[in-house]
């Protein structure tokens, strides 16, 4: 990582957290940067709001792996040193572009797309999309058929493949189901953010940017607005809610 | 018209105590694999985060492809107005619904959670193909019942026409449901296909056919019953289209990714650098499941042995299961392509890369285990009841 690259990363953060301070003085949340207020508990998700992901790849670096480090932490998942079948709800890929051998590091997770194939396939509807766009699998309806691993492009979910032990209470977790990432939905819930972005910017290169797409005025949204930015496999038209910038 | 006589087939003699002590024995085995794979979990098998659907699929949806095809006779006979099936009916229907709960068996002791189906029955997502699979499977029992009913009951015999159409009608539909749940994945180039409806079907006519044969060989061998030449010949030519029937659909599918650049990875890793999947398509199904079984059925020489026909059958159902493995296995061991014109030089998941799969004993057996509790339902079945005509000797 370069000096350049953390300082910038580190001047964003601070541009962010103060900028929250203001708009929401009420939200007590370790000097972290809120995306929106947190909902009360007796309100549903709403379609008002397009939760997304913005990756900056000129930023992001081939050393870093802070935002899969953060994911594993916040969300209780621990291999048992088979990386075959321990579940993966983010990594990290490399990649050179054929043509012109330009390289590209990215974190991949559920892309939590408008129009998401797991969805679409899962027999029991355990596989669902809140109103807000983020993509979740209930685990008491979960039968574990895998269908939905079948049915994404983006290999974003993991079978539980052995007993999970430890786990966090805001994120239930049980062997034989399928899972994924929930984008921290309880921490957004809270006004918070997912702890990749959050760990991107404090321990990495404030590569990725979380917000509302619908909002215009939030930062995700102009820039989305501003900059091209790919969604992957986009032919497929899901109209994801995580989008890359760089690739 | 003649009138068929139907007999019982004795039961707990020496032979048929063997048979479904032989079977049971399978059976217990493929319920201890299914205990075993559920309370270790799932990492015990060869399954992975890469090949999500394994050994038991294979063998599930063979059984259950096979099932809707095994109902073909009876349906040739009822719908069709082929006099020479009518008497093979009854053994067609009850085939159908015991490859099914096979089938069914094997595919609900592989689910993560098993202990669910009672959610997977009652909570039902209708634009999933898989919800329509297991509402076209629960029809069918009901369907080929109600079939085997006015079949098998004299006073109902006006009925069988249309009950005979009906379940004509279901297992069509029921096929292409089983086809479209590969058919309708988007994201995978091995699948993503209308033509996955149509081959399905015809690959149910194929192996449920092979299946019935041998069923119905060894029902008449064992009970000393006569079999006709006639019959059997009859069934062996049906069999032989069936088999080219599939090669076409095969053909079409092969040729239609070959044209379109963006499958030619796929195309590419299945015919020639796919190592077993490659030797599993042009070896054992193609060879071996598919030519060869055709040279055996049409051959004027040898197609006269009873022993090649039988040994045809059995081909078909080692290149149809090799088929179905490539299919499921070797679609999945293709890495997805998440990032077009870009190489993957580095991956946390196995991103770009053939995943590997070795199915374990357990996966195998549990499979097994669906073919011999189909083979005891019907031993049991023509125990029970008369499917068996007494005769299917030719008339002279």
């Amino acid at each position: 990582m370069s000096n350049k690259a953390c300082d910038a990363g580190r001047r964003d953060f601070l541009k962010a957290a103060a900028a929250v301070v203001t708009l929401a003085p009420g939200v007590t949340l370790m000097s972290i940067p809120a995306a929106a207020a947190p909902r009360p508990a007796d309100q549903p998700a709403s379609a008002t709001q397009r939760w997304g992901l913005l990756v900056d790849t000129t930023r992001c670096t081939t050393d870093c792996t802070a935002c899969v480090s953060a994911c594993r932490t916040e969300n209780g998942i621990s291999g048992h040193g088979r990386p075959a079948t321990d579940p993966q709800w983010i990594r990290k890929i490399e990649l050179r572009n054929e043509t012109t051998g330009a390289t590209h590091s990215l974190p991949m997770m559920c892309q939590h797309c408008a129009n998401p194939p797991c969805v679409d396939v899962c027999p029991t509807g355990a596989s669902f999309k809140r109103a807000d766009g983020i993509v979740l699998v209930d685990r008491h309806t979960c039968i574990g058929c895998r269908y939905c691993m079948m049915a994404c492009p983006y290999k974003a979910r993991s079978f539980v493949h052995e007993d999970v032990e430890d786990q966090r209470p805001d994120v239930p977790r049980g062997v034989g189901t399928v899972e994924g990432c929930n984008l921290c939905v309880a921490r957004v819930d809270a006004g918070g953010l997912p702890a990749c972005v959050e760990s991107c910017r404090s321990n990495g290169n404030g590569a990725m940017l979380f917000g509302d797409l619908n909002d215009p005025k939030s930062e995700i949204a102009q820039r989305v607005k501003t900059y091209a930015t790919t969604q992957l496999r986009a032919d497929l038209g899901l109209d994801t809610g995580v989008r890359y910038q760089g690739i | 018209m003649k009138t068929v006589a139907y007999s019982e087939v004795q039961g707990l003699t020496p032979g048929w105590m063997t048979l479904l002590g032989g079977l049971g024995a399978l059976i217990a085995i493929g319920l201890g694999s299914a205990w075993y794979m559920e309370h270790n979990g799932h990492y015990v098998t060869g399954m992975s985060n890469q090949v999500v659907w394994g050994m038991p699929h294979v063998f599930a949806v063979f059984l259950i492809v096979a099932a809707s095809g095994a109902l073909n006779v009876a349906s040739i006979g009822s719908v069709f107005g082929k006099t020479a099936y009518k008497p093979l009916a009854p053994l067609s229907g009850l085939l159908a619904l015991a490859l099914l709960v096979g089938g069914l068996m094997v595919l609900v002791l592989d689910l993560g959670r098993p202990d669910r189906l009672t959610v997977a029955m009652t909570h039902f997502n209708f634009k999933s193909i898989f919800a329509w699979n297991v509402i076209l499977y629960t029809g069918f029992f009901a369907v080929v019942a109600v079939y085997l009913w006015m079949l098998m009951d004299r006073r109902m015999g006006g009925w069988v026409k249309p009950a005979g159409f009906a379940a004509f009608l279901w297992r069509l539909i029921l096929t292409t449901g089983t086809g479209s749940i590969f058919g309708f994945l988007v994201a995978r180039d091995a699948y993503n296909s209308a033509v996955m409806a149509p081959l399905f079907i015809a690959m149910s006519f194929s192996f449920g056919l092979a299946i019935f044969i041998l069923v119905l060989m060894a029902a008449y061998r064992w009970t000393d019953r006569p079999l006709g030449d006639g019959i059997v010949r009859i069934l062996k030519n049906l069999l032989g289209v069936f088999i080219a029937a599939v090669l076409y659909f095969v053909a079409v599918q092969h040729l239609t990714n070959l044209y379109i650049t963006e499958r030619h990875g796929i195309e590419a890793f299945i015919l020639r650098d796919g190592g077993i999947y490659t030797f599993l398509f042009w070896g054992v199904q193609i060879v071996l499941g598919s030519l060869l079984p055709m040279a055996l059925l049409f051959h004027p020489g040898l197609s006269a042995s009873r022993a090649n026909v039988a040994l045809a059958s059995l081909l078909v159902i080692v290149g149809g299961l090799a088929q179905v493995y490539v299919i499921i296995i070797g679609g999945q061991a293709y890495p997805l392509e998440i990032f077009p014109g870009m190489e993957v030089v580095a991956s946390g998941f196995f991103d770009g890369q053939v995943a590997a799969y070795s199915p374990t004993a357990a996966e195998t057996m549990l499979g097994i285990s669906g073919f011999a509790l189909a083979m005891a339902i019907v031993a049991v079945g023509a125990t029970v009841l008369r499917f068996l005509p007494v005769s299917l000797a030719d008339e002279g």
